[in-house]
């Protein structure tokens, strides 16, 4: 048993502290939109912010992250009204969909840090988050266009 | 989540308002074996629209999502013949039946990029007649002639008498007449008149794909479920001998570990439980027919097998007459070409739910074939099909790897071991492991040409792996009479000059897995074609382009090739210096319904030190037919050509003792942000039918690579994938 904070609420957890975090998430607290893609830290499918930073949930334990706050894509915003969220749709980036809450993640730290990156900042950032539809084009438009204000 | 999708019968009674049931010309397309299980009531039937008093039209959508977009695309369809007002159009995943199968596949299966194109005309039709029975029921209540009647979206109108009615008011009343109107093609709405499409309204699935509340079946919880994972055999065939059943029997969380005649199945409390068993597991698998391949050695076999012309192979395409041309030539000019097998490697994990219970099976599943997962389910539960619940969900990714329903059939063998509902995810690794590749495949070109240079014959030959037998079953194998179109796809040059032509098909069989792959045949058959191409244009002195525009016959494959060399500034080389350019034509479709086609260039440089290859611009001229939602054709071509570009440089499944030896994408590598070019895409309208789309362009990336690395290197690149010791050692 473990008490987590996550998207601002503490609530308990049944998974014992070598659990990685994701499952947790996604099985224990039915917060779904963080993915399962590759359980190895590889594909970035899984991001979420562990105070604030982007983290891979899959590689990550319980017992690492006992006290830290936790922010998965249901917590990033209410209602989708996160800029980046809005430009993702003003974009039309997802095609499948399923790596799009960590891309999101993934570009939410970086815009909480660097609020106006420039192209090759985006692109290192986001470099270790896959999409097999091919939408990375689309990925750094929407990033874009957030940074701009105009989202 | 548990089940939230009803049932037409259910959605019937539970509206307030109009369900309109359609009945096509299309009596015969059920089988024989979906005419017994579907209810009586709905066999034959089309059910699309339900209006409801306020007004909110539900369109039914038949094809499952993809990323492709067809959630919203055939709603869309529907909606502009029926002249909804869009922002009152709600959109169901219809269930699964008879009534909605796909007019040329005769079963809910998206394949072949053929959604669109399949269901075009019934859905028009479908929506067509709802809003002839509205304006009939209008006319009737306005005691007025039908004919002096018009809509507008969401309403009929009578002009005359500057009187509407909304949808929703004639709904309340109206009952759809017992026969319904028959719908002539030529009383559908004039292309010219569309107003949803061609004018890109936006998918209806974006909103919730960015905000993390869109549904895969891997997202689905049902009371009191269970986990389960599968353990493949490596190979085809083979099976668990023996494995250390009471040890993992012990550890923590496993409820149970299933011998299954294909793998070891494990089902626990939780799914890190599940994994460490499955980490835990040592298995003997019995010997089968792909127990000892090996690919590096088995692709020598398939070059050998492609140069010896002793051996005949099956022949899948053939015009004119090749042996005299071939007698007849001046000169022959040869080219030989191989691909390793590749991954599909779809982001979500081959997963699904299943719930066996003694009255039937509940299934929640993302799968391209719907209808035949239905029918798996059905025979493993034991239970006749219309006991079967199916709930269709969004894939995270099909590009044909879900066409195969293993994993559904997985996870009902699980839950019926348990008795339980279990939640069935195969982990990465084994999803790399049990991977269904594309053929390995070794070509080998001759051309003919006359003494003036002329094209007289062109034999290709290709040494592969076969898909057909295992996709659809050896009877359609034999059916075909041994072609097996899936390889073959693409295996033709109709559209060039060239008098004579012969494709064969030398069967190559080593036990390995394989399947329908992104672009299937054209993926391997154009980048040695396309590549051959450039080996004539050097041949005969001429540009790529310029040799291309001479030899295609088509005029929308000249008016391609054309469009590609003007967006590229193709002639222009001093605006890239240290780069290059190489270009390559496609199509995709097939000659019964019309075929796509498309025009790529692509501007590349070589590091000579490391040998690798970077794309910086891909250009591509895509004539799609009539482009319903342009910018989401545009998005997914650029999908396939980036695709493209992932495997002309990265991808490679190697097998050795039977064995995929690769385990993740720490080493099954996909393209990522840094390596994707630019890309400009161009969608070109031609005619008034959508052509086929989503794997468009994914041919032409490889040969434009590989033959604007000729232009810098003189090299010509003839193993793809395009890795850096590859290319390292062709410009060596």
């Amino acid at each position: 048993m473990a008490t987590l904070t996550i998207n601002g609420k503490r609530v308990e957890v049944t998974a014992s502290n070598e659990t990685p975090l994701l499952w947790a998430i996604r099985e224990e607290l039915k917060l779904t939109g963080t993915k399962y893609g590759c359980g190895v830290a590889s594909c970035g499918a899984c991001t979420v912010h562990l105070a604030g930073k982007p983290v891979r949930s899959c590689a990550v334990t319980i017992g690492d992250v006992k006290g830290r706050p936790i922010t998965t894509i249901e917590g990033l915003s209410p209602n989708g009204s996160h800029p980046l969220q809005k430009a993702w749709v003003a974009e039309q980036v997802p095609q499948c969909g399923y790596c799009q809450s960590g891309q999101i993640m993934q570009a939410a730290a970086l815009l909480k840090d660097k609020p106006k990156p420039t192209r090759d900042e985006i692109v290192k950032h986001m470099d270790g988050n896959l999409c097999r539809c091919g939408t990375y084009n689309k990925i750094v438009k929407a990033i874009e266009r957030a940074a701009s204000g105009k989202a | 989540m548990t089940s939230t999708k009803l049932s037409r019968r259910d959605a019937l009674k539970a509206s307030a308002g109009l369900t309109f049931a359609f009945t096509f010309g299309l009596a015969d397309e059920a089988s024989a074996q979906q005419k017994a299980a579907a209810p009586a009531t709905t066999a034959k039937l089309n059910a699309y629209v339900t209006i409801a008093r306020d007004g909110t039209v539900t369109i039914q959508s038949p094809a499952p999502e993809m990323g492709q977009g067809i959630k919203t695309s055939i709603p869309l369809i529907i909606a502009e013949e029926l002249d909804a007002d869009w922002s009152k159009v709600k959109i169901a995943q219809s269930p699964i039946d008879p009534a909605y199968d796909h007019p040329i596949f005769k079963s809910q299966f998206v394949v072949g990029s053929l959604s669109t194109r399949g269901y075009w005309m019934a859905v028009r039709i479908a929506g067509a007649q709802a809003r002839r029975v509205l304006i009939d029921a209008a006319a009737a209540t306005l005691n007025v002639p039908a004919e002096q009647l018009t809509t507008e979206p969401g309403f009929v109108v009578h002009a005359a008498s500057k009187r509407k009615l909304s949808y929703g008011e004639i709904a309340a009343t109206a009952k759809a007449p017992e026969k319904l109107p028959d719908i002539k093609p030529e009383q559908l709405k004039k292309v010219a008149n569309f107003r949803l499409l061609g004018r890109d309204v936006p998918r209806t699935d974006v909103a919730a794909k960015a905000n993390g509340r869109e549904q895969y079946s891997i997202d689905v919880h049902v009371p009191g479920m269970l986990y389960g994972t599968l353990a493949r055999a490596p190979v085809r065939g083979s099976g668990p001998t023996s494995f250390n059943e009471a040890d993992l029997a012990k550890m923590a969380g496993i409820v149970k570990v299933v011998a299954l005649g294909h793998g070891v199945g494990i089902v626990g409390q939780s799914m890190p439980q599940v994994i460490a068993a499955r980490r835990a597991l040592k298995a003997q698998w019995k010997d089968a027919p792909g127990s000892k391949s090996n690919s590096d050695a088995a692709l020598k076999e398939y070059q050998a097998n492609a140069r010896n012309a002793e051996k005949k192979g099956v022949v899948g395409r053939n015009s004119g007459d090749i042996n005299a041309a071939m007698a007849a030539a001046a000169k022959t000019i040869t080219g030989e070409f191989t691909t390793d097998y590749v991954y599909h490697a779809q982001m979500e994990p081959l997963n699904a739910v299943a719930s066996v219970t003694a009255e039937g099976v509940e299934v929640w599943a993302g799968t391209q074939w719907p209808t035949m997962a239905v029918t798996e389910a059905a025979k493993i539960a034991g239970v006749p099909r219309e006991k079967v619940k199916f709930n269709p969900m969004t894939m995270g990714g099909g590009f044909g790897r879900r066409a195969y329903v293993e994993y559904v059939v997985d996870a009902v063998h699980l839950s019926k071991a348990v008795g339980k509902p279990v939640k069935m995810i195969q982990t990465r690794e084994d999803d790399v492991a049990a991977a269904r590749v594309r053929p390995m495949t070794a070509h080998k070109i001759d051309v003919g040409l006359d003494a003036g240079g002329k094209i007289l014959g062109w034999r290709h030959r290709i040494a592969a792996d076969t898909v057909v037998p295992y996709l659809y079953g050896p009877a359609r194998m034999e059916a075909q009479k041994g072609v097996d179109h899936i390889v073959m796809a693409g295996a033709d040059v109709p559209l060039y000059d060239v008098p004579s032509h012969q494709a064969e098909h030398l069967y190559e069989e080593r036990g390995v897995r394989t399947a329908a792959w992104r672009g299937i045949g054209a993926g391997h058959n154009c980048y040695a074609i396309e590549c051959m191409i450039d080996v004539l244009a050097k041949e005969a002195g001429e540009s790529p382009i310029a040799y291309r525009i001479g030899l295609l016959k088509d005029p929308r494959a000249k008016a391609v090739v054309h469009a590609v060399s003007e967006m590229s500034d193709w002639y222009n080389k001093k605006s890239r210096p240290g780069r290059s350019v190489g270009v390559a034509f496609g199509r995709l479709g097939l000659p019964q319904v019309g075929e796509a086609l498309a025009a790529t260039v692509a501007e590349i440089s070589v590091d000579r030190a490391t040998g690798l290859v970077r794309v910086h611009k891909l250009w591509c001229a895509a004539d799609v037919g009539l482009p319903l939602q342009p910018a989401n054709i545009a998005a997914q071509v650029e999908g396939s050509l980036i695709w493209g570009v992932s495997s002309a440089l990265k991808e490679r499944i190697t097998i050795k003792d039977g064995a995929v030896q690769q385990q993740n994408f720490s080493d099954y590598e996909i393209l990522r942000m840094s390596e994707t070019p630019e890309v400009f895409v161009k969608v070109l309208r031609s005619g008034e039918m959508p052509l086929p789309v989503g794997e468009l362009g994914l041919g032409t990336v490889i040969p434009a690579i590989a033959n604007a690395v000729h232009a810098s290197t003189g090299k010509w690149l003839r193993n793809a994938p395009f890795t850096k010791t590859r290319v390292k050692d062709a410009i060596a």
